[in-house]
């Protein structure tokens, strides 16, 4: 599994409210929360986001309220992967359970640059920056973990 | 090496003897919690997956408690969705407008969650019941849904930092102060994945009200629950009204902390948090009079909408007259909250404050109805987050603070300190 995009990079403690505002949360309907997604922080970003594309954090994405919608946007939109220097948990969570690659790096998360273009190699964890050439180690997910995502999320794992 | 009181308490749900930090493990739960806006996202996984029925019928929440009553056509419809979930596998706990409260409020009054129970709700603010001496904590709507089914939970088993409280609140110092104090010290993220645990002779002064509001922002430092030892005091209030008899776990003399914080309780003063984050605190002495001028203030939530913050707020607004420029809306937390307020005179000295005084509902807290903000107005809320867009326009701004310094500051029309 793979991810090769363009970045959206954004700060420390970008929290649920703003990732989706609660306003919108009368809906479960992925498509119009991919609609409103990152509105507060950064009006364009629905407009400018593509197929694929990337988000940079640095520390404590996701912090927040618990709401799945957030993650659920973020994927919604296109975006393949999250690298951030921490996740608040429950994000963190969140984001395993429905599917949505993430990974913490510290190093990547504080270098990667707004517009950068990245790969990332879930398997290995390796994270490499195509515009400046230079690679991180991201911590690949434990064997659990790989489990739900390679089931396509945790109801999967389960027997009913 | 010794465990922490979460720890023995994951692993006695896990059927282990023993856990450490770090550890994956699976946990049988007591009770699995949604709400108006977190459970249709978990039918539409449950049905999804094509479970064929709940864990247990009487172990299951659902409390239709933000968006109602209803706000708009899209809330009603969510709230009938979840209303016939309830219906068709007989969910016992469904609480609907004539019986509902904030959920985090309504389930231990209720009796619903007990000392020793381990708790996943799909709403951060979970964590609450860990002032009764539970582990209890936020999840998402998938982890809600996995949990109807089996009754069952993955957790990495957190570390801990201990909070070591010391002596007693002064008059008009609040729990709320004691966990805002705490945010801005160790910070939103300043303990991320781990547990806060609450201990020391000061605990014994808290009331259920100071605990169930201090472990209800335990996730606003960013950790996975907050927990107090049970003592006389929880046990007085599970009397009675707990459905289940209450178990009591025991941190281990030689458990294992990251850190131990000491607090002294009679050293706090009443605390505001400044916009945009629960951490950018500061106590009323460090504001000045006539500094912070606002627009309305909003006294409630999950956090402060229970008798005691209701009893503050009516001590101080009793006879006075909410300054003019001031809209103030207080919202009790459930309906047993709301009848008690009535019986004992408080919404009419509300209402003769110029006061509103609402349903139960979680409204305003997260930008939903009941006193949303326009742009560039200034909130005093007893809520818990003060995040860019919260509470309504991404320009407003909210200043956390406890029932009393949101009353004596309605009366201003200035952020005030209540002890003068």
């Amino acid at each position: 599994m793979n991810a090769h995009g363009m970045v959206h990079k954004y700060g420390d403690n970008v929290d649920t409210d703003v990732i989706i505002p609660a306003r919108y949360l009368n809906t479960a309907s992925h498509s119009e929360l991919a609609a409103h997604c990152m509105e507060d922080i950064d009006k364009d970003f629905v407009k400018n986001v593509k197929q694929g594309d990337i988000i940079v954090a640095n520390k404590n994405f996701g912090r927040g309220s618990s709401r799945e919608h957030a993650p659920i946007a973020i994927k919604a939109s296109g975006i393949a992967c999250v690298i951030a220097s921490t996740f608040a948990r429950i994000f963190y969570r969140n984001s395993i359970n429905i599917g949505l690659a993430i990974l913490e790096c510290d190093e990547a998360a504080k270098d990667i640059r707004n517009g950068d273009e990245v790969k990332v190699d879930f398997d290995t964890g390796v994270i490499e920056n195509v515009t400046t050439g230079k690679t991180y180690q991201a911590e690949p997910f434990p064997p659990f973990i790989q489990n739900i995502i390679s089931k396509g999320g945790l109801l999967n794992t389960i027997g009913k | 090496m010794g465990m922490t009181m979460t720890q023995k308490i994951l692993a006695a749900h896990a059927g282990l003897d023993t856990v450490k930090a770090g550890q994956l493990i699976e946990a049988d739960l007591d009770i699995v919690l949604g709400n108006d806006i977190t459970s249709p996202v978990a039918i539409n996984e449950f049905e999804r997956c094509g479970a064929k029925g709940v864990f247990n019928t009487e172990r299951i929440a659902l409390v239709m408690d933000h968006f109602t009553p209803n706000k708009d056509i899209k809330a009603a419809e969510q709230c009938r969705q979840v209303r016939n979930f309830a219906d068709k596998y007989d969910i016992q706990n469904f609480f609907d407008v004539g019986n509902m409260g904030v959920e985090h409020a309504l389930l231990p009054e209720q009796g619903i969650v007990s000392p020793g129970d381990a708790i996943i709700g799909a709403d951060s603010h979970t964590c609450t019941y860990g002032a009764l001496g539970a582990f209890s904590t936020g999840v998402g709507s998938t982890d809600m849904a996995c949990g109807m089914i089996t009754g069952r939970a993955w957790f990495k088993v957190p570390s801990a930092i201990k909070v070591e409280l010391k002596g007693r609140l002064q008059k008009y110092v609040s729990g709320k102060d004691v966990i805002l104090h705490l945010i801005g010290q160790i910070g939103v993220d300043g303990a991320l994945y781990r547990s806060l645990e609450f201990t020391g002779e000061g605990v014994a002064s808290l009331s259920m009200d100071d605990r169930l509001c201090i472990a209800n922002m335990a996730i606003e430092a960013g950790a996975k629950n907050g927990i107090f030892p049970v003592d006389e005091t929880t046990l007085a209030y599970c009397k009675g009204r707990c459905k289940r008899e209450p178990k009591i776990f025991q941190a281990d003399a030689d458990a294992v902390y990251d850190e131990t914080i000491v607090i002294d309780l009679c050293a706090l003063r009443p605390t505001v948090a400044f916009p945009h984050l629960p951490e950018n605190t500061k106590t009323v002495d460090q504001v000045g009079d006539r500094e912070i001028k606002i627009d309305q203030v909003v006294i409630g939530s999950c956090t402060n909408g229970r008798l005691e913050d209701l009893e503050t707020a009516a001590e101080l607004l009793k006879g006075k007259k909410v300054a003019k420029h001031v809209r103030c809306i207080i919202i009790p937390a459930t309906q047993t909250i709301y009848l008690e307020a009535v019986r004992r005179g408080w919404v009419e000295t509300f209402i003769e404050a110029g006061a509103v005084f609402s349903t139960p509902t979680c409204g305003p807290c997260l930008g939903g109805h009941m006193g949303i903000l326009g742009k560039g107005e200034r909130a005093v809320a007893t809520t818990n987050r003060n995040f860019v867009g919260r509470m309504g326009h991404v320009e407003s701004e909210i200043y956390l603070a406890s029932p009393a310094v949101a009353a004596a500051s309605a009366v201003t029309g200035y952020i005030t300190d209540p002890t003068k």
